[in-house]
């Protein structure tokens, strides 16, 4: 009986799981083992395009794709095993790269690497800010007087509401060339200032637009974890002549551990698919992250072309890289529960 | 967006009800059209529902939608207003109707060079082009004693000349941004040297023509603003309007924004010019762009004949008189301006028009990831194109071009 309660309950939620993500995780799994190609011939055909004053005809060959009976474009599928991941991962590049000494080389001319350099690398420093930042305003927020608690809060908040690509924007028209905040730096520093110019500048204003955008959340949690503090504790290590600093160290923390781990995780898995930064700096030139070159491969071009099969790939290894990302803090997470 | 496409469907929606005058036919049926935003296709939309039960989906995100909305049985519209890019897959998946006995019968005050004619059959009906071509203040470059300059070498000692006469600091404003816009600026450049993109389905740019495209584009950027990779045509058109610019190559439907006394600083100052060529015998270093109309295959002739009389009243005289300034119009009737003088000049100086083929848009997307590795200094000229080519050539397996 029991059991049966519990699956009523949560048979809608599995259903929905299963249609709504299962199936589509499976369909590009399969997807990215199988290549979809047109059919095409070679033919003369003359075009005519319009100018001033008369048209341009012009006799050239073109590719175009062959139709059936039915006016549809004759497509065949093919499975390719793992040449797509290959043609992604560009193994005998790497291999070419590495023999010749240009280690560093890989993380430049090859755009899966490049975007997993910064993804990693963006992932993994705003991680400790994140958590860093949200916890000293948990802290500073917690002793603050009454009255002006609440207002803090709702300010505090408010970075988090904004949805992500409209705050990108915004700070891309803020640091922009022609920018307010870089107008007033300008004037401040009499140098010329171009946020968007160069590589290293770019990403550390999305590093900063990361910890501003997430860490209001980070606080969130925290401030409640803080609620539930052992007071008996906190008194009896101020009269043990504990600082400030060592209570917070040797109980505080302790005490909020579990969500530290939690904050981690969330982090980690929203992070490692880093993509409205990107769009919002129009940051391709110099960095890209691993979701936008998923983005991209599906992105149709001017002529209708979509790398369906890539941009299957991509999101997979997307996938393995969050979970080999969070096998560490989940282990971490279920050693810590058994002991509890 | 949207709510601006809400708008002008309910403004035909009412427009179609009051108006029946304008219009030469009595429309009786239904006929949906699905087009780009912009003011053109506004003003040709606009002029259709003159005839009544039009009604007209005016979409930004039209290239993605209209494959698929022209493929149900029956299609889900009759009109679809293309450009070059969007009209190949279209045509290529069989979805467009050949309108040549249409044409005979309705289409007498159309001009000759309106027909878009592929494999003899003409499958579109052009409205007006567009196309990039430079634009330049006048003013400046009598300060500084230079006549208008015809190749990009004679735009470097323009720009050279007003950056040491403390004129503007950056006086080179250019369509850079990453991704369509750069790789459009090295097509524009690279064809202007009178080479191919293409031999048969191999990409071919790594070659000489391909280096001193991107050569030239590198030193053009040490006159433009540093943070060249974020510019769209807006930032550029702003750059002009703001005066903080001197010269750019700009295409022709951004040119009216420069005279806009709202928004312009420059009004009247602005001159317009053919784009400049990329060697000294070659054609302006630039590409041919049309907008026009389709009919879609998947509806009943009745439907068709319908659709396209009813096309063609938005394409009439009297639509081209009262929108004179949105477009380079094809149509009878327009008479061109100062502002539309640098896009005939390109016209005749034969620049090549825009290719229509299955690998044009592959070859865009391979340029647009790499040409800013050779900007930032990532790469070298021949590591950056040998790059665009395996690319391209991935791509082009994956889709079975190759």
């Amino acid at each position: 009986m029991k059991n049966k309660t519990f699956f009523t309950f949560v048979a809608p939620s599995l259903v929905m799981m299963l249609v709504f993500i299962a199936i589509p995780l499976v369909s590009v799994f399969i997807q990215s083992f199988y290549v979809t190609q047109g059919v095409y011939e070679t033919v003369t055909i003359e075009t005519c395009t319009p100018s001033f004053p008369t048209s341009i005809c012009e006799s050239t060959e073109k590719t175009v794709p062959v139709l059936d009976e039915t006016n549809t474009p004759v497509t065949q599928t093919a499975f390719v095993g793992l040449d797509t991941y290959k043609a992604l991962l560009e193994p005998e590049k790497v291999s070419e790269l590495i023999s010749n000494g240009q280690f560093f080389d890989i993380f430049n001319s090859i755009d899966f690497y490049k975007a997993l350099r910064f993804t990693l690398m963006f992932t993994l420093i705003t991680l400790p800010l994140v958590i860093g930042v949200g916890l000293l305003i948990a802290l500073a927020v917690n002793t603050a007087s009454k009255k002006v608690k609440g207002p803090i809060i709702f300010v505090s908040l408010l970075p988090f509401i904004i949805t992500p690509v409209i705050g990108a924007l915004s700070i891309k028209w803020l640091f922009i060339g022609e920018g307010l905040l870089t107008r007033a730096l300008e004037s401040i520093t009499g140098q010329e200032i171009s946020m968007f110019a160069q590589g290293w500048s770019i990403e550390l204003l999305m590093m900063f637009y990361r910890v501003w955008h997430v860490a209001p959340f980070a606080f969130v949690i925290f401030y409640a974890g803080l609620q539930s503090v052992n007071q008996d504790t906190l008194e009896s290590a101020i009269i043990d002549g504990a600082s400030r600093f060592q209570r917070i160290r040797y109980v505080v923390v302790p005490h909020l551990m579990p969500l530290i781990y939690f904050i981690a995780l969330i982090h980690l898995m929203d992070t490692y698919r880093v993509f409205e930064e990107i769009i919002g700096f129009s940051s391709e030139a110099h960095v890209i992250s691993l979701q936008w070159l998923t983005f991209d491969f599906l992105e149709p071009d001017d002529t209708g072309n979509r790398s369906i099969s890539r941009a299957s790939a991509s999101s997979m290894l997307t996938m393995v890289g969050i979970i080999i990302l969070l096998v560490p803090v989940l282990s971490r997470t279920l050693r810590d529960q058994k002991k509890g | 967006m949207k709510k601006l496409t809400l708008s002008t469907l309910i403004a035909l929606s009412s427009l179609s009800s009051v108006s029946y005058a304008a219009c030469a036919i009595e429309n009786t049926q239904e006929v949906k059209t699905i087009s780009a935003s912009f003011a053109a296709w506004k003003a040709v939309t606009q002029a259709m529902a003159e005839c009544g039960n039009v009604s007209s989906t005016l979409d930004s995100e039209f290239k993605t939608k209209v494959g698929a909305a022209l493929a149900a049985k029956p299609s889900l519209y009759h009109v679809s207003g293309v450009a070059n890019g969007t009209f190949v897959p279209l045509l290529n998946s069989g979805l467009l109707r050949p309108l040549d006995d249409l044409v005979v019968k309705y289409g007498k005050n159309l001009n000759p060079n309106q027909f878009i004619q592929v494999d003899g059959k003409t499958m579109a009906i052009a409205m007006m082009i567009n196309t990039q071509h430079f634009m330049y203040r006048k003013d400046i470059l009598d300060k500084v004693g230079l006549d208008t300059p015809t190749t990009w070498d004679e735009v470097l000692v323009a720009a050279e000349k007003i950056q040491q006469a403390d004129l503007i600091q950056y006086p080179l404003g250019g369509t850079y941004q990453t991704g369509w816009n750069l790789a459009m600026e090295f097509i524009n450049m690279y064809l202007g040297f009178g080479t191919d993109l293409f031999d048969g389905n191999q990409a071919t740019v790594n070659n000489e023509s391909g280096i001193k495209t991107l050569e030239m584009m590198k030193k053009l950027t040490a006159y433009m603003d540093p943070e060249y990779l974020i510019a769209d045509p807006t930032f550029v058109q702003k750059q002009l309007q703001q005066g903080n610019v001197a010269m750019a190559n700009l295409w022709a439907t951004r040119a009216t924004a420069l005279d806009n006394k709202e928004e312009s600083q420059v009004v009247g100052k602005v001159y317009m010019s053919a784009a400049p060529k990329s060697m000294e015998n070659g054609h302006p270093a630039s590409t041919m762009w049309w907008d026009g109309i389709t009919i879609a295959k998947n509806i009943t002739d009745e439907e068709a004949k319908n659709a396209f009389q009813v096309a063609l009243e938005g394409l009439d005289e009297e639509m081209v008189k009262e929108n004179a300034d949105a477009a380079i119009w094809l149509i009878k009737g327009y008479k061109p301006t100062r502002l539309s003088n640098g896009a005939i000049q390109n016209a005749i100086n034969k620049t090549p028009s825009y290719p229509l083929t299955a690998n044009i848009g592959l070859i865009h997307s391979a340029l647009g990831k790499n040409v800013s590795d050779y900007l930032t200094g990532q790469k070298t000229a021949a590591e950056t194109l040998q790059a665009v080519e395996e690319d391209y050539t991935s791509a082009a397996k994956e889709s079975g071009l190759l």
